[in-house]
């Protein structure tokens, strides 16, 4: 007999075809006559599209187009004679990612923000030390108009997302604002820059700038593009981010204000580390958009990772071998998205502490 | 301003667009004393005690706290601020910081407090507000009677001469009012100054010094508990309370 008190502390296992592998099945592969079809039709269509697609890649597949232009495709016309700096630069960084890994995880407070001052400040000395500085024989200047490839790629797509966060989390906050023209000039920001394409902005930066600007001042292609892209995506950013705002209730902005909080306590402790949370999804999306629309430089003649592999098609062993580019290229731009993506499901998590 | 009182409110109005919500209060509380108001939903109470804080802007009168008047001067309203703190129905506990966290963050940042005197301090309301185990969790991962209870710590962190509770009990569920309202008379025995907004009789009966009775934005009736319970005077006190008290 069961009695009052063994309720709460008594549980029967559950049937043996609802857990473990057999469950799982059941669940999800074989749920009723028709999953059962879907399932088997799945397979069948992965088998005629893997199948023939594996062979081609192993043995059709003339993968010397992208093994012989390796160095094309990372960095395009940087000098060759100087391209150690470029694969320092990338060492130095995966050292840092993989010290990262362990950091992060430790508890060491006080190592976690040494490792994030190190990530903030170590894009200027990286910096300087793939553009040399003139005259010296050791670090030689190298010209921004020899930065290509992937290397340019990365180099507009992470000052891009690094410099268009503050400006769109601003003009977030512009809009939003109790002040009439902080917010009228924000609003008109983003739904001028908004409205038009991508393409127009970066044409503007590199044919209207040089008409503002006094005849001798010019300003290499590849800062007019690292600035456009910046502008661009901020004012997107600031809507996503202004949807987190209007995310916090009420309650928030009271209960901080009668604290004393001053508004920018309030904002800095308060709500954006709440309305920043729940932007993250939607943001990395940006930003994921913002690393393939990098592609578009090349409409105004900068060689980032696109364009160089593009003109390994004009080589003269290379004529036919657009599926081996493209399709490698694709891949590169997958597996760099891909990685955006996890770790934004894992900053995610690790944010989601507690939360309610 | 006289010395004798703390809040001093002259002919307090407020509008919302057409809605007049508040039709010329006049108040004045003693140091020390204890009021509760009572009222039906939409009779300006809540209105009237976020006004004392600036959550909401009065449009005409006076609100004097502290000898500060309470004007848009952002520095008087700071000011006013630091001296007044506040419970809310909805707890709004910061849910991105631990309990400690959300203690201490006013003092460390407003009363410019060293960490370690702000975490000592909310350790010790932690423990007057009987939940000290809970400091390093979030406020999700508390009950709403544990909620209000580390609210009520924030609140008094900042070592205010006044405490405001806006139906500090009406979002709670009952098992979990009687612990809010014992930390609340606690509180009222300590000799601190606070104004509520509740429902609950019995807090009112026990510690209150002044029953303030509200309807259509007007004070309509002020009493002692005892003669404002067994005489009100007002017909329609009568009839509040002949459908409170039931």
């Amino acid at each position: 007999m069961t009695t009052a008190t063994d309720v709460s502390t008594v549980y029967e296992a559950p049937p043996r075809t609802e857990i473990g592998v057999l469950g799982w099945l059941k669940h999800n592969l074989f749920g009723s006559w028709i999953d059962a079809i879907l399932t088997f039709l799945s397979l069948f269509i992965l088998y005629i599209v893997l199948v023939p697609s594996v062979r081609w890649a192993v043995t059709e597949a003339n993968w010397r187009a992208i093994t012989t232009n390796v160095l094309i495709l990372i960095h395009g016309p940087y000098p060759q004679d100087q391209d150690w700096r470029v694969f320092t630069s990338i060492a130095v960084i995966v050292l840092m990612g993989i010290i990262s890994l362990f950091v992060y995880r430790s508890s060491n407070k006080k190592l976690r923000q040494i490792m994030t001052i190190v990530w903030v400040v170590s894009p200027i000395p990286i910096w300087y030390f793939l553009a040399g500085f003139a005259g010296s024989s050791l670090l030689p200047q190298v010209e921004y108009s020899k930065w290509g490839g992937l290397l340019l790629t990365f180099v507009l797509a992470i000052f891009g997302i690094v410099a268009s966060f503050p400006i769109g989390v601003l003009l977030a906050l512009g809009r939003q604002s109790n002040m009439p023209i902080i917010k009228w000039i924000s609003t008109l920001y983003i739904e001028v820059v908004r409205g038009v394409p991508f393409i127009t902005v970066l044409f503007m930066a590199q044919v209207m700038l040089p008409l503002v600007l006094p005849a001798d001042v010019r300003i290499p292609g590849m800062f007019r593009a690292m600035v456009g892209t910046a502008l661009f995506s901020a004012a997107y950013l600031a809507e996503n981010v202004r949807g987190g705002l209007q995310a916090i209730p009420r309650g928030q902005y009271e209960a901080a204000d009668a604290l004393g909080l001053s508004t920018f306590q309030q904002m800095y402790f308060i709500i954006l580390p709440q309305a920043l949370r729940t932007v993250i999804p939607p943001l990395v999306g940006q930003f994921i958009g913002l690393f393939k629309d990098t592609s578009l430089v090349a409409i105004v003649g900068l060689l980032d990772f696109l364009k160089v592999s593009q003109s390994i098609l004009s080589q003269a062993g290379f004529l036919g071998a657009q599926k081996e580019v493209y399709i490698f290229d694709a891949l590169i731009y997958f597996i760099f998205s891909f990685a955006m993506s996890a770790a934004s499901l894992r900053l995610e998590k690790n944010l989601g502490v507690g939360q309610r | 301003m006289s010395e004798e009182y703390i809040i001093e409110c002259r002919g307090v109005k407020k509008w919302y667009g057409e809605f007049q919500a508040l039709k010329g209060i006049d108040f004045k509380v003693k140091k020390g004393e204890v009021i509760v108001i009572l009222g039906p939903s939409g009779s300006g109470k809540s209105t009237f005690i976020r006004t004392i804080n600036r959550l909401e802007e009065h449009q005409a009168g006076e609100i004097w706290v502290n000898g500060i008047e309470l004007n848009n001067d952002v520095r008087n309203i700071a000011e006013i601020r630091k001296e007044i703190g506040m419970v809310f129905q909805q707890f709004n506990l910061f849910p991105h910081l631990t309990v400690l966290d959300n203690i201490t963050l006013a003092p460390i940042w407003v009363r410019k407090w060293d960490k370690p005197k702000a975490e000592a301090k909310a350790m010790e309301l932690l423990e007057r507000v009987k939940i000290p185990e809970q400091a390093n969790k979030y406020p999700g991962q508390l009950s709403g009677g544990q909620q209000q209870r580390v609210a009520i710590a924030r609140a008094l962190a900042m070592e205010p001469e006044i405490m405001l509770f806006d139906e500090p009990t009406s979002a709670l569920d009952p098992e979990m009012i009687k612990e809010v309202l014992e930390v609340m008379i606690d509180l009222a025995k300590t000799g601190m100054t606070i104004i509520a907004v509740t429902h609950e009789m019995g807090f009112a009966k026990t510690v209150a010094d002044r029953i303030v009775f509200f309807d259509y934005g007007l004070i309509v009736e002020e009493n002692t508990p005892n003669e404002f319970f067994s005489n009100p005077k007002h017909e329609r006190t009568k009839l509040f309370l002949s459908q409170i008290l039931h």
